[in-house]
């Protein structure tokens, strides 16, 4: 089976550096389905669930905004953060949501409407990442 | 002539202070480790970052796109931000008096610019603090955790300001780790961003036109530009006062050895000098 190179990394380390036959990059304009042989691509991600399937099995990650680039053999993925299932903090999540909630709901002047956005869908991502365990 | 009490005295001291900087020698050494795996794996975002940014450049400025970005805006120098990256402790040889040293140079050759400071460690801090310089802001106790998230922040707020033209130019000067018995100063301009872009870009799809990609690509110079800073002043930290400690332990084992001598001279002396006074004492009995 032919396979792809997926790396994702943070600016902290490296994630995954994987053979991976098939992923899925929530890319901002919409859902990424990237099979080996994708055309050359560069696009911005959101934040969101990254799966991708190595060795059969697949994989699930939460993962915060920022850019894919695809060329020829390999996928290279990067986010400002990135969580395995058993990383993450369900309650922080659970918390951050609605700190964000409320602060979209209610908003102040000086509300940065993009960070709080960013916000809670990240810790929706996260959320959706650790139930599907 | 110091009596035997007080050299042996001094003797134990030394040797306590040899046991101090020991230990700290190894504890350094064990934070130089887990530092330099940090730095290590920091490397392939940032290298997957400046191949991305090029390439996305070279394909803006071929596609003959408007790149003019915040970041990318460029001024006459007459207010700077210096961004100073030291340690919070002391203890490490010259690690911190060399920035400091450093920023002072940078300070007297731009001399007709306004100056503004960003202390990234204490040490910085204080320095400046001594002197009455405006400091801008102040950030303790991160160097070490070098959590991005930290990194980020500050980035976010020098961003903020060079957009809001409040500045003209963002320099940061910190110390690159080379080897455990070398740091190199670095002097790195953030703001404005210089782009290379890529000679013969690739022929990628963009889901985005290359100059909207270039403009959230950007704020990202700053903050691992900042990050990566950190990481290495960390490890350069560590690797400095291992060698300083080192060094303090080989000087106290060299003074403990003299005392030592010393103090066996001065035991005979009076022990000879105690059998004349007995012999002499014993003829004149005789």
């Amino acid at each position: 089976m032919s396979t792809f190179l997926l790396e994702v990394a943070t600016p902290e380390k490296l994630v995954v550096r994987n053979d991976a036959s098939e992923a899925q990059i929530p890319g901002t304009e919409g859902m990424l389905g990237i099979m080996p042989g994708h055309a050359p691509l560069i696009s911005e991600i959101d934040s969101g669930e990254l799966t991708y399937t190595m060795e059969g099995k697949r994989h699930t990650l939460a993962i915060a905004k920022g850019w894919v680039e695809i060329s020829s053999s390999k996928v290279r993925v990067l986010v400002d953060s990135c969580e395995a299932p058993d990383e993450i903090d369900v309650k922080r999540a659970e918390e951050s949501l609605k700190r964000a909630n409320e602060r979209l709901l209610s908003p102040k002047q000086d509300l940065d409407l993009a960070r709080a956005l960013n916000a809670a869908k990240r810790a929706q991502a996260r959320l959706a990442v650790a139930r599907n365990k | 002539m110091p009596s035997l009490i007080d050299l042996r005295r001094r003797i134990r001291s030394v040797k306590n202070t040899q046991q101090i900087t020991k230990a700290m020698k190894m504890v350094a050494a064990a934070k130089l480790r887990r530092a330099q795996e940090r730095v290590m794996a920091a490397r392939p975002y940032s290298e997957i970052y400046s191949q991305m940014l090029a390439d996305v450049a070279g394909a803006a400025a071929t596609a003959g796109a408007d790149v003019s970005h915040p970041l990318l805006a460029v001024r006459e120098e007459k207010r700077i931000l210096l961004i100073l990256v030291t340690s919070d402790r002391g203890l490490a040889g010259a690690f911190n008096s060399n920035l400091t040293k450093a920023a002072q140079v940078f300070l007297a050759e731009n001399n007709g610019a306004d100056f503004q400071i960003e202390a990234i460690g204490r040490k910085g801090r204080d320095f400046f603090f001594r002197r009455e310089m405006k400091l801008s802001g102040e950030h303790l106790g991160v160097v070490d955790k070098a959590r991005f998230a930290d990194a980020a922040a500050i980035a976010r707020k020098i961003t903020a300001m060079y957009e809001n033209d409040e500045i003209d130019a963002v320099y940061l000067i910190y110390n690159e780790f080379k080897s455990v018995i070398a740091q190199k100063l670095m002097q790195v301009k953030l703001l404005p961003v210089a782009v290379a872009g890529s000679e013969e870009p690739k022929d990628y799809i963009y889901e985005q036109a290359p100059a909207q990609l270039l403009g959230t690509l950007l704020p990202k110079y700053v903050e691992t530009g900042i990050y990566r800073a950190m990481l290495e002043s960390a490890a350069s930290e560590h690797a400095a006062r291992m060698t300083a400690m080192d060094a303090a332990s080989t000087n106290a084992a060299d003074v403990i050895e003299g005392l030592t001598l010393h103090l066996n001279r001065v035991r005979q002396a009076s022990i000879t000098k105690e059998i004349i006074e007995i012999v002499s004492g014993a003829a004149a009995l005789g």
